[in-house]
């Protein structure tokens, strides 16, 4: 049975082979690992030079028009807030669970996490007209004793955003500090200096560690309700609006399914990579992605729940100006995408990852890949075909295509990640070291 | 008693003219809208007259609605606003401070009658247009929501003009520049808290409807046009 394969766990590996194995990732440079960063650096900097064009001109550079005043930008947005869901979930939930398996893929997990969501923040200003003005958003004393609008969504947004922001960095860091000062010990001086500084001064005395298990505890379920609150907000931003087929109370939870559906299909890519390119076939075995990818198939099955409840309601109640964005989401305009959509966030899912014979680390990627897609195309199925059909049908307009600035910030922002995470696994171990640690015994914890 | 503005438009006298978009066009400092902005849904006009189509070619009528910002008394543009740049004033106008403006578009979206617009670029005017704009009104730049603002200037100046003279404000001293420029004479401006004003009188009318009324705006234009 593919399903068990006999490999041994990681957990039963000597410690000191553990030990090397997680650390050398982190010295010597290559020339591959050069090539890897800079490509996608050129990728940003053409995508920096597409936000200078905008900046410059005005927001006439993009795609967006009249009535479709948002598009790809709050795409991104949602579409990488959404990943952020992956850390959250498998190393919150895990944690919180006990669930031995966790402890390869937390970290992975918990990096992406932080950094999607530093991109996905950087799109609400971004979309701006006058992106300069951003900090107008925020609530800071000013001459003018302005306040925000707190009864704007986006006030909320922002307010959830940094929330989760500064959670998700907590949770990446606190089980950083044991493996860092590890890595203070032996190691060129800078990097001492840098692991030294990180760690706290820890020393690993049982005070320390008790603490350290009991404030990550403690984050786990902060993190886990802000970051379910985060994504309900974002789904709100569109909910709390009068639009036909935004109005909708499921918004929140169908939201918050999507996005940690998202977030898993980003991670088993993340962990699928990771694994090839470091050679940690020992650490992430087919174990964990078979347990990913039946993850997965639960959230598909979700998510096609929240789907049909969505559009089925609204078919049913044949509301008119709820009717023509339905006709236009599953027949007309955009019908291929719906479907497409539709295709590769179950059925591909389904038959790759549900078939046991065919479920394998490759076809968990393929499905994976799928899903990005498939979750890309779901928030501007959301987005653009209620905008563009308006209230009063005169006032509707031709279809909104994204404009070379859209689509080069887009393409910057997966480039980002890729760089974000190889500067990652070049200064921390991308899998906790400490948590195969044998003296650290569960029943201690 | 504060004023509260209104307007009732009267379908039935309207002829799709497109004066009223002309003058609003001239008197609010709006960019001449090109071929290449209409074909990108790029156009600006504060005042727009939609175009409805019944029964097939030739047998075709075409009936004209003269549509802005309908000033709505629960405004769903004004809660969205994260910067208060889009306000309720005492006298019930729905105000958009351009300089508070950072451009979310949120207001837009939540707009169900579509009448905000933004400035994609710095606006420009061919030769020698520039040279006609309202010293009254602001040129807005690139990167925020405008729209129509009842001539607010207009509003402000009779006011002033009122109390310089003390002379009480008559029905129909306020004129903003698409009702004056309107030859059917079919949109009439005022004030709703005054039950004897002609634009509260036609708000009274069996005739008199307003545009998605069902949604809760409140709107403070009214459209009159006989039933069927």
């Amino acid at each position: 049975m593919p399903g068990r394969v006999k490999v041994t766990p990681p957990e039963l590996l000597p410690y000191g082979k553990i030990r090397e194995d997680l650390f050398r990732p982190l010295s010597g440079l290559t020339k591959k690992y050069f090539i890897a960063i800079l490509l996608p650096l050129l990728v940003i900097l053409f995508g920096a030079y597409a936000w200078s064009v905008q900046l410059r001109y005005g927001m006439g550079v993009t795609g967006l028009h009249r009535p479709v005043f948002w598009g790809f930008y709050i795409v991104d947005f949602v579409f990488w807030i959404g990943i952020s869901h992956a850390g959250t979930l498998i190393s919150a939930i895990l944690r919180l669970t006990d669930a031995g398996w966790r402890k390869p893929i937390t970290r992975a997990a918990e990096a992406i996490t932080v950094f999607a969501l530093m991109i996905g923040g950087l799109f609400p200003i971004i979309h701006l007209g006058r992106a300069w003005r951003f900090y107008w958003l925020m609530p800071y004393p000013n001459s003018r004793l302005l306040w925000p609008n707190f009864r704007s969504p986006l006030l909320w947004d922002l307010t959830a955003i940094c929330a989760y922001v500064t959670g998700s960095v907590i949770f990446l860091y606190l089980p950083l500090i044991p493996d860092m000062a590890q890595l203070a010990e032996h190691n060129t001086p800078w990097r001492r200096k840098l692991y030294k500084a990180l760690s706290l001064g820890w020393t690993g005395s049982d005070t320390e560690w008790h603490a350290l298990e009991r404030a990550m505890k403690l984050m786990a379920g902060i993190i886990l309700a802000v970051a379910v609150s985060v994504h309900t907000i974002v789904a709100w931003d569109f909910a709390m609006a009068i639009a036909p087929m935004w109005h909708s109370t499921i918004f929140g939870p169908y939201f918050v399914v999507g996005a940690i559906f998202s977030g898993l299909a980003g991670l088993m890519i993340v962990m699928a990579l990771i694994r090839k390119l470091m050679g940690l076939e020992l650490y992430l075995t087919k174990h964990h992605f078979d347990n990913l990818a039946k993850l997965l198939l639960l959230m598909s099955v979700l998510w096609l729940y929240f789907t049909l409840a969505e559009h089925i309601t609204a078919w049913y109640g044949n509301d008119p100006s709820e009717m023509v964005v339905f006709g236009a989401r599953t027949r007309t305009r955009f019908a291929f995408l719906f479907w497409l959509m539709v295709f590769v966030n179950f059925v591909v899912p389904f038959v790759l990852l549900g078939i046991r014979k065919l479920r394998s680390i490759t076809t968990g990627v393929i499905a994976s890949f799928g899903i990005l897609l498939g979750m890309f195309l779901e928030r501007y199925i959301i987005v653009v075909p209620t905008l563009s059909n308006t209230r009063l049908p005169a006032a509707s307009s031709m279809s909104y295509l994204p404009s070379w600035v859209e689509i080069a910030i887009t393409c910057a922002t997966f480039a980002g990640m890729v760089v974000l995470y190889l500067l990652f696994s070049k200064l921390f171990p991308i899998i906790a070291v400490w948590e195969f640690k044998p003296h650290v015994a569960e029943d201690e914890l | 008693m504060a004023h509260r503005w209104g307007m009732a438009i009267d379908l039935d006298r309207c002829t799709g003219c497109e004066a009223c978009v002309v003058a609003c066009h001239a008197e609010n400092n709006i960019p001449i809208s090109t071929p290449e902005q209409a074909a990108t849904g790029r156009t600006t006009h504060w005042l727009r007259v939609d175009r409805y189509y019944e029964g097939d070619f030739p047998d075709v009528k075409v009936k004209y609605m003269p549509v802005l910002c309908q000033q709505c008394d629960e405004a769903p543009c004004e809660p969205v606003c994260p910067t208060y740049a889009t306000y309720h004033n005492p006298e019930g106008l729905n105000v958009q401070v351009y300089n508070r403006c950072v451009g979310t578009f949120y207001c837009a979206n939540n707009c169900p009658y579509t009448v905000r617009y933004f400035n994609w670029f710095d606006p420009v005017w061919p030769e020698p247009m520039q040279l006609q704009h309202n010293p009254d009104v602001a040129v807005r730049m690139a990167g925020v929501m405008e729209k129509c603002t009842f001539c607010i200037q207009r509003i402000k100046r009779g006011k002033d003009e009122s109390a310089a003279s003390g002379q009480e404000l008559a029905d129909g001293d306020i004129q903003p520049a698409c009702v004056q420029g309107c030859p059917a004479e079919a949109m009439v401006f005022g004030d709703l808290n005054d039950p004897e004003s002609k634009v509260s009188r036609m708000a009274e009318s069996s005739r008199a409807t307003r545009l998605l009324e069902e949604l809760g705006t409140k709107p403070k234009v009214f459209y009159l046009e006989r039933g069927r």
